[in-house]
């Protein structure tokens, strides 16, 4: 049996041939890239496009590269894509442990790191790391290209920063200068295959700077400028870590839901942000980073 | 309604298809290659695994239209001259109780072996997290995993 609802489908071929489309539907076109998200979405009755644009056909979105000092990631990159870069391991490592932990190898076969961004789904796994390496969304349109920091990207939950004409292309993630290493941890029933109940990011740099992040803690991923500010004017100790961890009761709104109660959540946001940062700590001492 | 040609199993087919039919509908009702299944068809349960251009994917979450061009490979083809080594293992150690599963376990077990020919006991862990089971415990379908890659 068919999925109970009509809707076309085109695979253009170029970038400019997929933008005539988005602008021709607008919001009755949904993009289609690993359609993990989209495809199920469909079959629920939610959000069923007039036409499916299938941007697979569409090579230059399917890069990963170092353009000027900017990591590239494009929006045919799969988390599988991600885990086998070296570009990113060397590069970018939170996003390759994070990309590790997204649903099952054959869900990341699939699935784009763009996807999960444009679902926006506040359990997300792609934030985090997005959010402390402050990447920068790149959407096209027949009204030009745009930019759109991370921060600003995620709006709601299931909603971001796009226009209705437009597609995302891909995202920039500025190299720092200065040395510097991530970590991610999720929490979730069993591995290899859950959503996460809470996740943390953190990106330490070795002068003393610090990122932090936190995702399925409230409607939309949220980096804290107010615990980073308190790590970097008082320096990262067991003590100021304790302070952090306090400061965290002030920064995240998570709920109870089916996968855990609010105040679980909580205690485990703690908990899960001092290991990543006595995973990062440890981490940035290393000659090169080994991330699993 | 759109006419697609894809590899299935080492042979060119097409076949007309509408944008609403999903790849494993496809498979099952329109080709009658049966060992995918439905099992959650959401993409979390793994039954409906089959493997395009290499690697395993969830055949619930593709649209049919989508594979135009593709390369698809099913435990038919695994199967095609005889049972693969690992099936042959799995089946001394009678690990299977129902079933359901064992296709799309087989074919995670075979991307892996594609890529890690002696994987780790993590990695096999790993590359058959989304194929859910009840009946086996997972353990003998690791044991198997092992000792065939420990053969080659």
């Amino acid at each position: 049996m068919a999925i109970p609802y009509e809707f076309g489908y085109v695979k253009p071929t170029s970038l400019q041939e997929a933008i005539e489309l988005k602008g021709k539907f607008q919001k009755e076109a949904r993009v289609l890239a690993g359609g993990t998200d989209l495809v199920n979405e469909i079959k629920k009755g939610f959000r069923v496009p007039e036409m499916i644009i299938d941007v697979k056909g569409i090579s230059e979105l399917s890069k990963i590269e170092i353009v000027n000092g900017q990591l590239l990631i494009g929006a045919l990159v799969t988390f599988s894509d991600i885990r086998k870069s070296q570009v990113i391991i060397d590069n970018m490592n939170i996003l390759f442990e994070a990309a590790g932990m997204v649903a099952s190898n054959g869900v990341r076969n699939r699935a784009t790191m763009i996807g999960n961004i444009c679902s926006a789904v506040a359990c997300m796994d792609s934030a985090a790391p997005l959010l402390v390496h402050e990447a920068t969304v790149h959407t096209a349109s027949m009204d030009g290209k745009r930019e759109v920091k991370i921060q600003n990207w995620f709006v709601d939950n299931r909603k971001t920063a796009i226009l209705d004409n437009e597609l995302v292309t891909h995202v920039s993630i500025p190299i720092p200068t200065v040395k510097y290493a991530g970590a991610y941890q999720k929490m979730m029933r069993y591995s290899g295959e859950d959503l996460s109940q809470a996740n943390v990011g953190v990106l330490l740099f070795a002068n003393g700077d610090c990122h932090v992040a936190f995702g399925s803690v409230g409607p939309t991923p949220k980096r804290s400028l107010k615990i980073e500010n308190l790590l970097k004017s008082k320096g990262i100790s067991v003590a100021t870590i304790e302070e952090a961890k306090e400061m965290i009761e002030t920064v995240i709104a998570p709920i109870t839901d089916v996968r855990a109660t609010k105040e679980y959540r909580m205690h485990m946001t703690k908990v899960m942000f001092e290991r990543a940062m006595q995973t990062a700590m440890e981490r940035i001492k290393m000659p090169k980073i080994i991330t699993k | 309604m759109g006419k697609i040609t894809f590899k299935l199993n080492g042979e060119t087919r097409s076949i007309l298809v509408e944008p609403n039919e999903v790849l494993l509908e496809v498979l099952r009702d329109k080709i009658g290659v049966k060992s995918p299944k439905c099992g959650c068809d959401s993409g979390d349960c793994g039954a409906c695994t089959v493997i395009i251009n290499g690697k395993t994917v969830r055949s619930c979450l593709i649209l049919a239209i989508e594979v135009n061009g593709q390369d698809i490979l099913t435990l038919e083809g695994i199967s095609k001259h005889g049972l693969s080594p690992l099936q042959k293992a799995l089946h001394e150690r009678n690990v299977f109780q129902c079933g359901y599963c064992a296709p799309g376990m087989i074919l995670s077990a075979t991307e892996l072996m594609l890529n890690i020919p002696h994987p780790t006991e993590h990695d096999i862990k790993e590359a058959i997290a989304g194929n859910l089971c009840r009946c086996t415990g997972y353990t003998p379908v690791i044991e198997a995993i092992i000792e065939v890659t420990k053969k080659v």
